[in-house]
């Protein structure tokens, strides 16, 4: 692969906190390496506006190895960017050429409300999972763990849906503010293992209900969340959740 | 002066006594407990979740902005436990031999049996939480071999296992939420601890989002908050671990063990270029089925496919014959150095080796074209086939190593080399994970107390749960027995002002300093004496310039620092500074411990201590003891030294030729 | 869960949809059908309009298809109150937009234009129904027509059609209203199937495939109606 340095503009949104406005500021980025992450060509703006005495921009990311699920940003109109199956730590800036614009936004959804420039807080998703994305299984309380087989097919599907990082990235894609891929992927990890059973339909009607309480929309189909997802969590899930729900509302014997 | 705890009688004994004999505390009582919980990774969400299980009152702490990023979601390989599925001959006495001897007998024997033990409960309680480990078409787990051993007994869920397990953790914890017994503290950071009467009661944290300093108090403290592999600036770790939770602690008494002992790993995605802000691992399952070379002559700048076979030299075949590419991480990160070192290196930088899936799809496709029952098959036949059964093994990580370098790894061969991965060393903690202050407890990563001075693949995850579902709520029983008529201090103890004023002024300090310097480039300076003269090789006389140059560094970053932005305010530099502010009294301790332990162990190498033919010589005669450390103000340890008494795996020479 | 829970979740509602949905598309069958009698002129050019009178008729008059008419509306009803209920909720989950459009990657634009289709639809249906319906339930200002020893009178729907569809706007309208069909149909046919739980990926491409040639075939029937009318292939 060859190496090369490119020139970028760069217009990146900037907002305090909560409760300004918020506006974007154009950034013009030299000599920069196709070698680098994308992340690592922020760090470099941030040493620059720290040594002009500005306000470095605020990002959230951690692992920069793909699986946390910190980072967060939307790159030219979609969600960590150009890439396919990839989160924007990984994205790295051979994905781009000399002379491009490249537009950096937050997520955007009501239910996760900005705190700083590309920050969000996306608290609501933890939210989800205490209304019911676990199994209730104290410490202590295990049988062994080869007691009860689980067909390896369900339990390769319980993983692949369980490799959900909870980025968000389906929320922000969603042109309803959906986190139906978010929530599906939960529900069908555990709905998938035996393990899961027991609490099968209260967990679903609990996390529709949260999932509603905190503002995010319905799922139409659209399949953006599965395009942009670096996990690749498959819709069909949402299938599957939608089953769950079925059969939880109509069987349920609470009121 | 240093009381391990470790409870008397036979070795597989001990802890089925302690858990007889330790005192309990009353469900009722429970209610009236409260404890506070740093860090949400593997030991401490599942620390927080087993604790509110039983009734205390938890209050967990992470700087992320939600439990579930804590690092231990990175973890790819896989999670031992004794659980002798595979019947070939593993055993609990297996485990805790295999990890003692990979540990260069620097570990605890009681410790890393009481891992041992309770691995199995482990996998039991995961499987329950919904794990999706890997399994066979019989529906049961199945496991895969890791370096260091000759048993299968690691559970994995394919690259992704400490994800999985974290997920699990996590669930576990945010059903305690749900249920009101844990309350949880995202974007919080720990910045001091707080001690009334010489116990520990409570912890100063930063609102992280407001930058508001608040008062927590608990009847315990515990501290899960990971390594501190980020002192070496470029390391494997997340970008936010560091090392401020313990080292705080530090400061206020708890002795800091063996703080040198850092594990080097040894495939992973070499340095690009300055702007580097991190390392990638490459799972040491890689090695399995890859083979590592260097070109045989000096400074060779054909491309890798152009150097023919006998122009190749797989140094790690060649000087190990017996284990071969799979010696364990300290021996094949320390022998890829050797060759970088001597000028054989590759890539752009020369600071890399090959790693090669050649012989390997060849070989893959050969039996596959035998399954498929093609006779004579081309190579092409064989290549396409073989890449196939490549694919299907370990396509995540190449497709990730194509993402960061460029280059297709079916076609080149990948450049690897040695990385920074995880510390050894923490805080020296006791059989029941108390620090030498009392009520302050260190779990997981953050604790010295089971590795020695090199961890085997597949045990850090062990470790991290063992000690958050399976060790904590037993003893942490046996301390607050005694503290159920400690009604709850109030936070305006003069303690807890004390405390606040502290981390304020320190606050107000780092802003004040109005300097050039950014923390990014005093972290990266220190990185880099660090793996200059504390990396994978040491020496006294580096180590003498290394300590001399910190303590320089340290007062030009009190001088020169500049940190952005404001203090109530959401800001990450400030976050920032704090970090590698403790990062450079850290490099210092590090340095000293290097220093003194004047022999090689596991991944601590000393240039002066070695074999004729290069291996590393350990001194057990001199050096086989825990080396605890105890701050005594700036630039002034005092040692301690906990002796390590082998009753039962007694030490021998490791050998891998 | 009480029922009122049930179906005004985020999910319950989308459930009503799919099931509101499903039922049009069956009514959209009989409807292709019963039309299609028009083209009995092709088979033989004597007929005139007389099987799709007779078929108009029966459908008008006999009380079981009159009852389900009732439901029909209902449906359709439901259908687009909750469709523009969804609509405003989803659209009000984003109150501050992106600067650069995510477009279509990834998806296709008529999977996110749902509402819009179905407004289409809505206007066509508004025109339609006066057109049709309204003439020949409500004001009965249509021609009495009598087949064969004349016994009995029908409306003369047929030559409804034929007056209505001399004006080419007219027809280009209608054509309008099918292709927005075409492709209200081609999202909603299966999406209503995965709403519904079908999530077996045997059953989806399914679903999928029938779906296409669902939303291909009927909108075609349908539009070859006014066109073969305005040109007199059928007269």
């Amino acid at each position: 692969m060859e190496h090369y340095t490119m020139n970028l503009t760069l217009k990146v949104w900037r907002q305090k906190n909560a409760a300004d406005k918020g506006h974007f500021e154009t950034y013009e980025m030299k000599d920069i390496s196709s070698e680098m992450s994308f992340l690592e060509m922020f760090d470099v703006l941030n040493e620059r506006l720290i040594r002009e005495g500005k306000d470095p921009v605020a990002f959230d990311h951690d692992c920069r190895e793909g699986i946390c699920g910190s980072c967060s940003m939307y790159v030219n109109g979609r969600p960590h960017g150009p890439w396919k199956a990839n989160t924007v730590c990984q994205l790295h800036m051979r994905a781009f050429k000399d002379g491009d614009t490249i537009v950096v936004e937050p997520w955007r959804a009501n239910a996760f409300p900005v705190i700083k420039d590309l920050v969000v807080d996306r608290s609501a998703f933890d939210r989800i999972i205490q209304a019911g994305g676990y199994i209730s299984v104290n410490t202590g309380n295990a049988v062994d763990a080869n007691a009860i087989p689980v067909e390896k097919e369900k339990a390769d599907a319980a993983f692949a849906a369980a490799a959900c990082i909870g980025c968000g990235a389906c929320v922000a894609a969603c042109k309803n503010s959906s986190a139906m891929l978010f929530l599906a992927a939960k529900v069908s990890h555990l709905a998938l293992l035996p393990q899961g059973e027991p609490e099968r339909k209260t967990r679903v009607l609990n996390m529709v209900a949260q999932m509603d309480k905190e503002g995010f929309g319905s799922c139409t189909f659209t399949e953006q969340c599965e395009a942009v997802c670096p996990k690749q969590i498959s819709v069909s899930n949402i299938s599957r959740l939608n089953k769950e729900y079925l059969m939880a509302g109509l069987t349920a014997e609470k009121k | 002066m240093l009381d391990s705890k470790i409870p008397a009688g036979p070795l597989d004994q001990k802890w089925t006594y302690y858990k007889g004999h330790c005192k309990l505390v009353n469900p009722a009582n429970k209610r009236k407990l409260e404890v506070i919980v740093i860090g949400t990774g593997l030991a401490g969400a599942s620390a927080a979740a087993s604790l509110g299980e039983l009734g205390y009152r938890v209050k967990a702490f992470c700087f992320q902005d939600s439990p579930r990023r804590a690092h231990s979601i990175a973890a790819q390989g896989g999670i031992n436990a004794a659980k002798n599925y595979q019947n070939d001959g593993d055993s609990v006495f297996r485990l805790f031999y295999d990890t003692i001897k990979g540990g260069d007998y620097r570990a605890r024997e009681a410790n890393v049996h009481r891992l041992a033990e309770v691995s199995v409960n482990i996998i039991d309680q995961c499987v329950a939480q919904g794990v999706p480990f890997a399994r066979e078409y019989g529906g049961l787990l199945s496991n895969r071999s890791f370096g260091g051993t000759q048993v299968q007994r690691t559970f994995y869920a394919a690259g992704q296992t400490g994800q999985q397990l974290l997920i699990g953790a996590y669930q576990a914890l945010e059903r305690q939420v749900a249920l009101g017994n844990v309350k949880m503290y995202a974007r919080h950071e720990m910045l001091d601890v707080v001690i009334i009467d010489g116990k520990c009661r409570g912890v100063i944290c930063r609102n992280l989002v407001t930058g508001e300093l608040e008062r927590h108090f608990g009847h315990a403290v515990l501290l899960a908050s990971g390594g501190y592999g980020n002192v070496f600036y470029l390391s494997t770790n997340a970008m936010g671990s560091n090392v401020t939770a313990i080292w705080k602690a530090h400061r206020k008494g708890a002795f800091f063990g063996n703080p040198c002992f850092t594990q080097i790993h040894p495939t992973c995605i070499p340095v690009s270029g300055d702007h580097q802000s991190k390392l990638t691992l490459m799972s040491e399952s890689l090695r399995n089925d890859g083979r590592i070379w260097v070109p045989k002559k000096k400074g060779d700048t054909r491309k890798p496919n152009d150097i023919p076979e006998d122009e190749r030299d797989y140094y790690l075949e060649r000087r190990y014959p017996a284990f071969g590419n799979l010696v364990p991480r300290d021996v094949a990160s320390r022998a890829a150095k050797e060759r970088c070192d001597a000028g054989y290196g590759v890539g752009s930088s020369r600071q890399a080796v090959y790693l090669d899936y050649a012989a390997a799809i060849v070989r893959y496709g050969k039996i596959e074209c035998n399954k498929l029952g093609i006779t004579n098959p081309t190579d092409e036949q064989v290549r396409k086939h073989g890449i196939e059964v490549v694919k299907e093994k370990y396509g995540n990580l190449f497709d990730m190593y194509e993402k960061i370098t460029g280059e297709n790894p079916y076609e080149v061969p990948m450049r690897i080399y040695p990385a920074v991965h995880y510390t050894m060393g923490g805080l020296w903690v006791d059989y029941e994970l108390m620090t030498t202050v009392p009520g302050l407890y260190a779990l997981g990563e953050a604790n010295f107390s089971d590795h020695g001075a090199n961890r085997l693949g597949a045990s850090a995850l062990m470790q991290g749960l063992a000690d958050g579902y399976f060790v904590i709520p037993y003893t942490i029983g046996n301390y607050l027995a005694d503290e159920i008529r400690t009604a709850p201090i109030s936070t305006d103890h003069p303690a807890f002002v004390e405390a606040e004023k502290n981390v304020r002024e320190r606050i107000e300090k780092l802003m004040s300093i109005k300097g050039n310097q950014t923390p990014e480039s005093f972290h990266k300076r220190l990185g880099k004496i660090m793996w200059d003269k504390c990396g994978m090789a040491r020496n006294a006389e580096g180590l003498k310039q290394a300590i001399t140059e910190i303590q320089q560094l340290r007062k030009e970053f009190w001088s020169d620092l500049r940190v952005a932005g404001n203090v109530n305010e959401f800001n990450p530099e400030l976050d920032k500074a704090g970090r590698v502010a403790d990062f450079l009294e850290l490099g210092e301790l590090m340095c000293i411990d290097a220093l003194h332990r004047n022999e090689s162990c596991g991944g601590h190498f000393r240039e002066e201590s070695q074999t004729e033919e290069g291996e590393a010589k350990r001194d057990d005669a001199n050096y086989s003891y825990v080396a605890a450390w105890e701050f005594k103000g700036e630039s002034n340890w005092e040692l301690h030294k906990e002796p390590l008494n082998f009753e039962v795996a007694k030490p021998t020479q490791r050998s891998y030729k | 869960m009480k029922w009122s829970e049930f179906f005004t979740s985020s999910v319950g509602k989308k459930i009503v949809m799919a099931l509101s949905g499903l039922f049009l598309i069956t009514f959209l069958v009989v409807h292709a059908g019963i039309n299609a009698c028009i083209f009995a002129d092709l088979l033989d050019d004597n007929d005139n309009g007389e099987v799709f009178n007779i078929a108009a008729h029966f459908m008008g008059n006999y009380y079981v298809i009159r009852i389900i008419e009732v439901g029909l509306f209902i449906g359709f009803f439901i259908h687009i109150i909750q469709g523009y209920v969804l609509e405003v909720k989803n659209r009000s989950t984003r109150k501050v937009g992106y600067q650069v459009p995510i477009g279509a990657k990834g998806s296709r634009w008529y999977r996110k234009s749902m509402g819009l289709l179905g407004t289409l639809i809505l206007l066509f249906l508004i025109m339609h129904i006066s057109h049709f319906w309204v003439p020949s339930r409500i004001t009965h200002t249509l021609e009495p027509v009598s087949y064969g020893a004349g016994a009995k009178t029908y409306h003369n729907l047929y030559a409804r059609m034929i007056d209505v569809f001399q004006n080419g706007w007219i027809v280009i309208l209608y054509l309008a209203g099918c292709f927005s069909l075409a492709w209200h149909l081609l999202h909603g046919f299966q999406s209503a199937f995965r709403t519904l739980g079908v999530h077996n990926n045997k059953y989806i491409s399914l679903a999928r495939g029938f779906g296409l040639w669902f939303s291909i075939l009927i909108p075609l029937l349908f539009a070859a109606m006014p066109v073969s009318m305005y040109f007199g292939w059928v007269d």
